[in-house]
């Protein structure tokens, strides 16, 4: 009878500890899946001085004090209806771009670090100082839709040129001499990656009925090489050949390490 | 008459003015520009001079794998020892938004009798530790901090000061399952930051003294009381109220026998 009752208690815990893991487990992998899904961002802008997309998800704690140190209100938190990690900054070029404001007021009120003036910190003789500086926000880059582009086209518009805080440098007029009239020229707007910030000047005030030029962030709208293109024009690249290490080589043959017996004999 | 209702009241009149008074303040902020208390309750800016910070999410950041900036993490261990050492687990009647919701759907299914039939769902109290620890496991798993991407808290804080979107279906939701399934369902059942908080603030200094000897075992304390097995030394023995209770007051404010009292824990009993 005591047995019995044992057994029944120790069925019991068992059944308890069994059914505890089903729901742990059932539960995590739903929340596990839905908090996946609500980290995703999909084509979304963040504030100047934001770390990498996966750091800077991880690193926010969505308090949106950067929101209301926005002097535009360029800044919004996400929820469930944007396709960006919920509860965190983000903005939209064509609806309120970035101003870049020169004392980057949004990014030391940070208090997580996911907004870092060290991303964007004022260089100085090649050394970073406490200061921000705004031109070296990386937010995106300007992209040209080059068949719904009128300068491409051939009409003279050169808005997002004259719209962008960085004229001449982050977005330069190319002349070109339009074939088809024969007495004009073509003014086609070229965007500069490395000096683009990815404010979205030009696409809010790009005139077309949705904007040929459009800020995408940079993980998008970037490639990359590879690290076996080297430039050989280029004194700095050219150096990595020298410290590339070589491949580790046997000294012995292949037919000497095939007619190596002498591991193979030992008695032990 | 009416000095009976508010003395009866007090801490409810007292509780609903601080936690609309924050709201107000976070509020104000983000629609008006004032600088007494920007961000939310995931982080304060206070006077634009320091920050308080949600150790919660702190933690649940690191376990993520980042450390916060010093002065988030300053932020959360001032908020931590505050509650920790002094407040008790009171951030969750004083301070949370939710619990002016969750409150509300109580004081309703009391009042619609809606807790006569309650078997349709029950729920062990103890499920927020597991929701707490699974939160923390989760977080390097899907590399966010796991349980403020659901958080209903935050989707209710963060709505009422810059806009709701879809958010309002979590908030509604917690207010439903309070109303029509489990009484005191998210706050004394399922919520991790409630159990963050019960751990963390386990010797806090101000807890509800209760005296047996004055005690005439009339029950309306645990009529009223939200974590009814807090209350299992009542009229039994003399003590301090322990563990899940978040210091509301309302088992204060209904004794008449004055057998509760707030009080400050003496370690050396």
């Amino acid at each position: 009878m005591a047995d019995e009752l044992q057994n029944n208690s120790r069925r019991d815990a068992l059944k308890t500890l069994f059914q505890g893991i089903g729901v742990l487990g059932l539960g995590g992998s739903l929340w596990g899946s839905a908090a996946i899904k609500l980290k995703a961002s999909e084509l979304t802008l963040r504030p100047p001085g934001a770390l990498e997309e996966e750091d800077f998800v991880k690193a926010c704690i969505r308090c949106g004090t950067c929101v209301e140190a926005c002097p535009y209100d360029t800044l919004k938190l996400a929820t469930l209806d944007n396709h960006t990690a919920i509860g965190t900054p983000f903005f939209e070029a064509r609806l309120v771009p970035c101003y870049m404001c020169p004392d980057v007021p949004c990014v030391p009120v940070c208090p997580s670090g996911a907004l870092d003036v060290k991303v964007i910190a004022k260089q100085i003789d090649g050394h970073n100082t406490d200061e921000p500086d705004i031109r070296r926000a990386k937010m995106g880059i300007a992209v040209v839709d080059q068949e719904t582009c009128l300068a491409y086209w051939g009409i003279q518009c050169d808005v997002c040129y004259r719209a962008c805080p960085l004229m001449d440098e982050a977005i330069t007029l190319e002349y070109k001499r339009n074939e088809r009239t024969g007495k004009h020229a073509f003014l086609e707007p070229v965007v500069h990656s490395d000096i683009c910030t990815g404010c979205g000047l030009c696409e809010h005030a790009c005139v077309t009925e949705k904007a040929a030029i459009f800020v995408l962030p940079r993980e998008i709208a970037t490639g990359k090489v590879g690290e076996h293109y080297i430039k050989g024009w280029d004194k700095a690249d050219e150096e990595r050949l020298i410290n590339i290490k070589k491949a580790e080589t046997k000294e012995s043959s292949p037919e000497d390490v095939l007619n190596d017996w002498e591991h193979l004999l030992d008695d032990e | 008459m009416m000095n009976n209702i508010i003395k009866k009241n007090r801490y409810l009149v007292l509780r609903r003015t601080l936690q609309f008074g924050l709201l107000l303040l976070f509020g104000g902020a983000n629609w008006w520009g004032w600088k007494f208390l920007m961000g939310n309750y995931s982080s304060a800016y206070v006077l634009e001079s320091f920050y308080l910070t949600d150790p919660h999410a702190v933690l649940q950041t690191f376990a993520a794998g980042f450390v916060m900036s010093t002065d988030a993490i300053v932020g959360g261990i001032i908020v931590l020892l505050f509650y920790g050492l002094i407040a008790g687990r009171s951030f969750c009647s004083w301070v949370c938004p939710v619990n002016i919701l969750t409150d509300l759907a109580t004081w309703m299914r009391k009042k619609w009798r809606l807790s006569e039939n309650d078997n349709f769902l029950r729920i062990n109290r103890k499920t927020r530790y597991w929701i707490l620890g699974l939160g923390l496991i989760l977080s390097p798993i899907v590399g966010v901090a796991a349980f403020e991407v659901i958080n209903p808290i935050g989707m209710l804080h963060r709505g009422v000061i810059f806009g709701f979107g879809m958010g309002w279906t979590f908030v509604v939701a917690v207010f439903l399952f309070d109303l029509l399934f489990v009484e005191y369902g998210w706050c004394g059942h399922l919520c991790p930051l409630g159990a963050f908080y019960t751990l963390s603030s386990r010797f806090a200094l101000i807890k509800v003294k209760h005296d047996a000897e004055k005690c005439t075992l009339c029950m309306k304390c645990k009529d009223v009381c939200h974590e009814i097995q807090v209350l299992d030394l009542i009229g039994e023995e003399s003590g301090y109220i322990k563990g899940a209770c978040s210091n509301c007051g309302r088992c204060v404010e209904v004794c008449d026998d004055d057998a509760l009292k707030f009080s400050v824990y003496n370690y050396k009993t």
